[in-house]
């Protein structure tokens, strides 16, 4: 058998930061105080919180045990279908924490902060190049933020057209998010079917599509990895009834530089920063969810926007038909100057390179692993391919059991059970940054866990025993939740 | 490129196992008409040390440089933050995972996250935390959206207008489609929200006050849980600066159901105002309404201690379009930067910076108040007031950023018309004493 | 998961095609989920109920049921006023797993028209639904 990189590691046992406190310990430098001490009115103050006490070694301990239990791009595959966990450039990191960003009050005013203006204008540029659309706001701080404000706007478009409509058709392989950001706008979802290849078929729209839906929201590629290749007459039909196009951007890492969705007729997109351009997932968080609009959406884009006149960039603020305000202040720009670094590092070149190979990594990781998985849909994918565990159920052993004997393997487990279309589905992205050698040896552990799954299937529902802790009891946590300390 | 890996041999076999002749031809299930025919027009591609240079240029063009002074706060703050913070944080097994879907491999994101939980709501006293929002008005927005939902009967919300304004204008963006409004209560000529103008409203599900309020006042929160539990609604309160609660009274002793906050000052840098991070607690009756992600405590298969995200169901994965919210990604890496930060200082040191904002503003106020500024409000506050400046203080405060990289308050007429001349001045630990001297000093002349 | 024959499927209680029983018994019917509903479910960690005095008729949604990964509305399966809730399930939600029709049972209702009973299906026609 080929080496896996699983093992148990160094991974040291670490109570919580109450345990370890001690009464009187203080991490902290505490600064000389230079002017005098003024209580406050007692009836204002409380006691102080109860914080665990600490000194500055216990911290780092701490802190470095808790990191060693994590499994990140960084440590390995981390093939998780619909996020794109792409590597995290280091540069990014080091650009966004130079002083003159990191250090920036977002209320300085507009003269003494032209270097974050002038950096968001042409992170907007840039978006708008790579997408096709007229133009695009960074406020939304993640990408189901994003979708918010698409929807946002789909909404005031449709008020402002004098009569507001009441439903919003959404495909069975959307994002959850979707349906509960059209809720958020009072839109009800009317459900749509994909077709027997696994894409939308223009005749099915055309059947709910009407004059009380506002429109639809297609992913595109989809999330069973396809191109949408009725795009162009799916549009049409929404466009013919009065409705607008959404596009949920999340998969947009397979066609940078292939196609401009702006070109195909969708009329309002989300794009996530942490999925495509590289920025760091960062545990769940924080993302930032661009969205771009054609031309005639401009006007409802949120506040403030940042323009360009002559030299220099301002906030503008008076933009009678927007939709409002998202964020406190401009969105997530530590995000924003890191995916600004990665598209000027790539340049046009890199990120078309960047797409064609993440789509080569998917397809032959479909083609390698087709007859050891089952595979419902068996056509050229993007970015991600869906199996499931349909030959597995012979022996009683399901896609959660696979999963977590990948983790004694030492891989990240790619997506699972979803999308909904696919019973016990397996997604796997796996990106254009892993290397042929990294692929090759997900590919054999794969092969050689269905094996077992025949011959020793114990190893899988017994699985995992190498990481920090085994199988968690998820029923008692719901049922009696402890969320505190 | 180098964060492509493939040779020029990898992508020939690849393809020939994938049955293509061309990285271009596995687009072709694509339609032409779709295709782009012209290349992305974007820079071509940096070094990275062009790239150093770049950004160093645009970095250098804030005036955010080495040695400024800030007396801004306006929810944003110039904190202190201790080298072990963004040392840790960025360790990149934190930095670099995903949502801790698979617990057993993300020990370390969920155990920081329910220690995060913990320490919000030690510090809020609040029943439970959420695993993190976007930013404070992100989850004061969310906080209204609940208040709704409960109380179906009712289609309005009270907001105080020294609520944070834009968060005021988050809340109405939220809102409004669903058919919702938001009525705004007024403000005392002592800078107080006037709890007389909510008792005499009707039909509203929730009321929400921040405290300590925009103008840096500290509200009188159990007197609006009075109200709010003799309307039956629902009571939130929010804040900008979470430091205020190593020394004042927690929304929770007062009584509040849902509380929303920014967690920016724990060791986050303000990055031009975001990413920064949105608290969120409730109480435990309000648990499976709260929107977003949950980490709770359990046992592995062997009895030994674990992690997981838990109460799903409320969110928009399982339950769709009737999620509590749509809220998927959130700030989970700023959460884990607060829950450092929230360590390092302790409950010792908490206190103690806590109590040196307090005393530095006050100072700061005493020594503009010698230098001719009017302190027109004698409220208590914790470490931001307002001030009338005198006459040329405009052009003097461009002056001071020109010459000394030297923020002097922020003008509160674009928030407030009416108050023309009147600045919001913040005072953190960071300033000395030498600098506010400095500051009275030029203003005065 | 269990084998459609294995099912526990009393003659005493109606059943409706979301997998709901009832069960009329001096003026008042009680109300829960059937054993191929709770197997299907997995193992359950809420049941969101209804308040005392609200009504609802048939067809309508009064509650949900909710394992770790899953929401099931439940439904109506006659009109009335919930005259009792079963509040054992607030601290015990596997009460339904375990004996769906008896310590399980969910609410209470004053029926608005017992006749509403006779068009539930029986015992023959439930089964008869599931083998499909």
């Amino acid at each position: 058998m080929i080496r896996q990189p699983g093992t148990s590691g160094l991974i040291f046992n670490e109570p919580t930061v109450w345990d370890k406190s001690r009464d009187g310990r203080c991490a902290l430098s505490l600064p000389r105080a230079d002017v005098d001490r003024v209580p406050l009115n007692p009836a204002l103050t409380g006691d102080a919180p109860n914080l665990p006490q600490l000194s500055e070694l216990d911290v780092v301990r701490h802190y470095t045990r808790l990191s060693q239990w994590n499994f990140g791009v960084d440590s390995g595959m981390y093939p998780l279908g619909s996020c794109t966990m792409k590597y995290n450039p280091k540069t990014n990191e080091i650009q966004a924490s130079r002083q003159g960003f990191a250090g920036a009050h977002p209320l300085a005013g507009e003269a003494f902060s032209q270097g974050a203006l002038r950096l968001m204008y042409e992170l907007e540029q840039f978006l708008a190049e790579i997408t096709g659309f007229a133009g695009v706001t960074l406020q939304p701080a993640a990408g189901a933020h994003g979708e918010l404000a698409g929807m946002l706007i789909i909404h005031a478009y449709h008020a402002k057209q004098g009569r507001q409509r009441s439903k919003i058709i959404i495909p069975d392989t959307a994002h959850g998010t979707n349906p509960a950001a059209a809720t958020l706008c009072g839109y009800k979802s009317v459900n749509l079917k994909s077709g027997p290849k696994g894409i939308l078929e223009p005749e099915a729209v055309a059947a709910v599509m009407d004059e009380d839906t506002a429109g639809i929201m297609i992913t595109n590629p989809n999330t069973l990895g396809l191109f949408e290749e009725h795009i162009r007459e799916i549009c049409a039909i929404v466009h013919g009834k009065g409705g607008l196009v959404y596009g949920d951007g999340a998969n947009m890492n397979a066609i940078m530089g292939v196609v401009k969705p702006g070109h195909s007729g969708i009329d309002v997109l989300h794009l996530n920063l942490h999925k495509t351009f590289s920025t760091p997932h960062g545990g769940g968080g924080p993302g930032s969810g661009p969205v771009a609009v054609t031309k005639d959406l401009i006007a409802f884009l949120p506040i403030p926007r940042v323009e360009k006149q002559l030299d220099t960039f301002r906030f503008v603020t008076d933009c009678p038909d927007t939709i409002g305000r998202m964020h406190t202040f401009y969105g997530h720009f530590g995000v924003m100057i890191k995916a600004y670094a990665y598209i000027l590092s790539m340049g046009p070149q890199g990120l078309l390179d960047a797409s064609r190979l993440a789509v080569l990594n998917a397809n032959y990781i479909k083609e390698c692993l087709k007859d050891t998985l089952n595979l419902p849909y068996d056509r050229p994918c993007m970015h991600e391919c869906v199996f499931n565990d349909a030959r597995q159920k012979n022996y009683h052993i399901t896609t959660k059991d696979i999963t977590k004997r990948l983790l004694d393997y030492g891989f990240h487990p790619p997506t699972v059970y979803f999308p909904l279309v696919v019973e016990g589905a397996f997604m796997v992205e796996p990106t254009e940054t892993e290397s042929k050698e990294d692929i090759d040896q997900f590919i054999n552990a794969v092969k050689a866990i269905v094996k077992e799954a025949e011959s020793t299937p114990e190893k899988l529902t017994q699985a995992p025993t190498l990481p920090k802790v085994t199988r968690l009891d998820e029923v008692t946590a719901a049922r009696k939740p402890c969320l505190r300390g | 490129m180098r964060y492509l890996p493939h040779t020029q041999k990898d992508i020939k076999e690849m393809l020939a196992v994938t049955g293509r002749t061309s990285l271009d031809d596995q687009f072709d299930t694509i339609p032409d008409a779709v295709k782009s025919k012209t290349a992305l027009n974007l820079p071509d591609p940096l070094s990275e040390w062009d790239l150093n240079d770049h950004m160093e240029k645009l970095a250098s063009d804030n005036i955010a440089c080495q040695g400024y002074t800030c007396f801004i706060g306006a929810g944003s703050y110039d904190h202190y933050i201790p080298a072990i913070i963004p040392y840790l944080i960025s360790r990149s097994e934190f930095a670099t995972a995903y949502t801790p879907y698979q617990p057993e491999v993300s020990q370390g994101t969920l155990q920081g996250i329910y220690e995060f939980q913990t320490m919000v709501t030690d510090l809020l006293g609040m029943d439970i935390a959420t695993a993190s929002h976007y930013d404070c008005g992100t989850a004061l927005a969310e906080c209204a959206l609940i208040a709704l939902r409960k109380n179906k009967k009712a289609d309005k919300i009270a907001v105080s207008d020294l609520v944070h304004p834009s968060h005021r204008q988050i809340i109405d963006t939220y809102i409004k489609p669903a058919g919702f409004s938001m009525v705004t209560i007024g403000h005392t000529k002592e800078g107080l929200t006037d709890i007389s103008a909510l008792e005499a409203m009707e039909g509203i599900a929730g009321v929400a006050v921040q405290s300590p309020n925009f103008f840096g006042h500290i509200e009188d929160l159990a007197a609006f849980k009075k109200v709010a539990e003799s309307k039956k609604i629902l009571f939130i309160t929010s804040f900008t600066e979470a430091l205020a609660w190593g020394l004042l009274k927690s929304p929770g002793s007062f009584g509040a159901d849902l509380v929303a906050g920014e967690g920016q000052s724990l060791g986050i840098p303000k990055t031009f105002g975001g990413p920064g991070l949105g608290l969120l607690a409730g109480s435990t009756k309000l648990m499976r309404d709260l929107p977003g992600r949950l980490v709770g405590r359990t046992k592995d298969s062997n009895g030994k201690d674990g992690y997981v995200l838990t109460l799903s169901t409320r969110e928009q994965h399982i339950r769709r379009e009737k999620a509590s919210s749509n809220i998927c990604s959130n700030n989970g890496l700023n959460a884990m930067t607060a829950a450092m930060y929230l360590s390092t200082v302790g409950k010792i040191g908490i206190r103690e910076i806590a109590q040196l904002n307090h005393d530095k503003a006050v100072y700061l106020q005493s020594v503009l108040t010698s230098a001719g500024f009017e302190p027109i409000f004698a409220q208590p506050f914790f470490n931001e007031f307002v001030m009338k400046a005198p006459k040329h203080f405009k052009e003097k405060r461009i002056e001071l950023i020109n010459r000394y990289c030297l923020f002097a308050g922020l003008d509160l007429e674009p928030f407030y018309p009416q108050l023309t001349d009147h600045y919001l001045f913040c005072a953190t630990e960071k300033v000395s004493r030498e600098q506010m001297d400095q500051l009275a000093k030029e203003v005065a002349q | 998961m269990k084998k459609i024959n294995d099912l526990n499927l009393p003659e005493h209680v109606k059943y409706t095609k979301d997998h709901e029983w009832a069960k009329f018994e001096e003026e008042v019917v009680t109300i829960g989920i059937t054993d191929y509903a709770q197997d299907q479910l997995g193992e359950i960690v809420f049941v969101e109920m209804p308040e005392v005095v609200d009504t609802f008729s048939a067809q309508d949604e009064f509650g949900t049921v909710e394992s770790v990964k899953a929401v099931s509305a439940l439904y109506m399966p006659i009109s009335g006023e919930v005259v009792a809730v079963n509040d054992n399930l607030e601290d015990a939600p596997e009460l339904v797993n375990e004996d769906c029709y008896q310590g399980g049972w969910i609410i209470k209702i004053k029926p608005a028209d017992s006749a509403e009973m006779d068009a539930l299906m029986d015992k023959a026609a439930y089964l008869e639904m599931l083998k499909g």
